[in-house]
């Protein structure tokens, strides 16, 4: 972590430790350079996980964290980048392509588009699907949507 | 349509049957794709040329239930994910949260739970074996396989009540005292079993039709394994020599003797033959544990209602299919904040196409069934 400070300074934004597990805050716009380092430097060549945190009371409402993993040191990074609703991401697909699946995961669940992914498109909703439902002003309990009503004839009121 | 315009190099006309590059689409209704998955199939005459998985028909919302859930509430959710291993999905979830309130299950619950996740690691390899050899034409192996699950299945029932999702584990260690004769049925299984793998090996490993439809097919380096995020089995039959159990070991395992069995190929028999190494060596850890169970509580003094401080965690355990993870938010309420679940089988499917180029289509089929997928924890 103090090498990443070093090298990064200031698009670091502050560097932490939960429950003894490294968590890393880094600036959006720098997403891509600091994971290439991860990767190639310090070492963290297997991505875990990709996901998104929703805090809609903040500007920037949405967490994206990056759980990575070293093989030789046998440590795990976790790295945080803070996004507004609209804003893009850049992708680390060309870094790790795991990303490639976790990302479309993200974009379906939050919303999140990922500049430079390949081919950013839902993939557990079905394609015409509208909303994206981990976002926490999606209702837990809308059942009555377009798709529904067209594909499963199911109407409102169930 | 069917000009020549295509066939470069081959000589053979195509205009009768026009036979341009096709999609074949194995649709979510098929008997060897393991649950509801469809792949699209690009194909050059039995040639794989392109592949696409399309998931998501058995998308159940499980991580936005579970921020409308309190901690203990939503434990029996997660068995639904990977519902042939739930015993697995339940261990990473208790510990995740007991990693989040700080607190640790006591070491007579540790070592019970070490015994029960081995038990369930050996079923759900048992149900891979028996669908995988099934899938390919091997039709005898699955009733042996389920012979023996049956014995395992019957010690989760006479445990906690059920065989498939079985809740076996609380936040903060069990809820049941091991039953009398608990000792007893362990043992006996793990007496037999060691008999029962060699003849599974018997019918398989040196079988020449299994060895012809195994050998080279799908082959997935070590390199691009971890590039794509590939744990579990797959992982440790291209090579490398990782597990979770080892690497940051988690409920007892540190106290047991077991080797990681790892193959140089990264093909189909080889992740035959890591999975059945993987069942003899939990049979070994089953059997170093069972002899001696710590006697104490069963469960941590944590109080009845979870409201654990803010922050998170990533807590993550050597599942049968990979590496399952579980990442949670918490907020100081009795509910999570978000419960993210690293799901092992998605980011294996991933790996799927790179498998699939140059593959015929029977090759596909092997190929899912060796990546060992179980589309409730792909979908969620």
């Amino acid at each position: 972590m103090q090498r990443l400070k070093a090298r990064f300074g200031d698009a670091i934004r502050e560097a932490t430790l939960d429950r003894k597990q490294a968590i890393v805050l880094v600036d959006a716009a720098r997403l891509r350079e600091i994971s290439r380092y991860c990767r190639d430097d310090e070492k963290f060549d297997m991505l875990t996980d990709l996901t998104a945190v929703d805090w809609p009371k903040r500007e920037k409402r949405f967490d994206i964290i990056l759980n990575l993993y070293s093989f030789p040191k046998n440590e795990r990074l976790r790295l945080k980048a803070h996004a507004r609703e609209n804003e893009t991401v850049a992708s680390v697909c060309e870094i790790w392509p795991a990303a490639n699946w976790l990302e479309r995961e993200c974009y379906d669940m939050f919303g999140i588009v990922f500049e430079g992914h390949p081919d950013l498109k839902r993939i557990l909703l079905p394609d015409e699907w509208e909303g994206h439902p981990l976002r926490k002003d999606y209702d837990i309990l809308t059942q009555d949507t377009a798709w529904v009503r067209e594909n499963l004839g199911i109407e409102s009121g169930q | 349509m069917s000009e020549g315009q295509r066939n470069g190099g081959s000589n053979v006309s195509t205009t009768v049957l026009g036979a341009d590059e096709i999609i074949l689409n194995m649709g979510p209704q098929h008997p060897s794709t393991h649950g509801v998955l469809r792949v699209k199939l690009k194909l050059d005459g039995e040639r794989v040329v392109d592949s696409e998985c399309v998931i998501g028909y058995l998308h159940r919302g499980v991580e936005k239930i579970a921020e409308h859930r309190s901690y203990q509430q939503f434990a029996p959710y997660v068995d639904r994910m990977d519902y042939v291993a739930a015993v697995s999905n339940g261990l990473g979830y208790c510990e995740a949260v007991e990693k989040l309130l700080g607190t640790e299950a006591p070491p007579r619950a540790k070592v019970v739970r070490t015994i029960l996740t081995e038990l369930q690691r050996i079923a759900s390899h048992l149900v891979w074996l028996g669908t995988h050899a099934l899938d390919i034409g091997a039709l005898t192996p699955v009733f042996y396989c389920f012979r023996e699950r049956e014995e395992i299945l019957k010690i989760f029932e006479k445990y906690c009540g059920a065989r498939l999702t079985t809740h076996a584990f609380r936040i903060g260690g069990l809820q049941y005292e091991t039953y009398d004769g608990f000792e007893e049925d362990v043992k006996r299984f793990c007496e037999d079993f060691d008999k029962k793998i060699d003849e599974y090996e018997a019918l398989l490993t040196e079988n020449r039709i299994w060895v012809g439809r195994t050998q080279g097919v799908g082959i997935l380096t070590a390199q691009d394994a971890i590039a794509l995020g590939v744990t579990g089995p797959v992982l440790r039959a291209s090579g490398v020599k990782w597990d979770i159990r080892k690497a940051m070991p988690y409920a007892a395992y540190e106290q047991y003797d077991f080797e990681i069995p790892t193959r140089p190929n990264g093909d189909t028999y080889d992740r035959y033959m890591v999975r059945m190494q993987e069942m003899r060596q939990s049979r070994r850890i089953c059997l170093q544990a069972i002899e001696n169970i710590p006697s104490g509580p069963i469960m941590a003094r944590i109080g009845k209602v979870l409201k654990p401080p803010p922050g998170e965690v990533y807590h993550a355990i050597e599942a049968p299919k990979g590496e399952l993870g579980y990442y949670i938010v918490s907020d100081s309420t009795t509910q999570p904040y978000r419960v993210r679940v690293r799901p092992p089988s998605f980011i294996n499917l991933q790996a799927f196409d790179k498998m699939a180029r140059g593959a015929l289509v029977a090759d596909v089929v092997a190929i899912i069934g060796t990546l060992d997928i179980v589309l409730g924890e792909v979908d969620r």
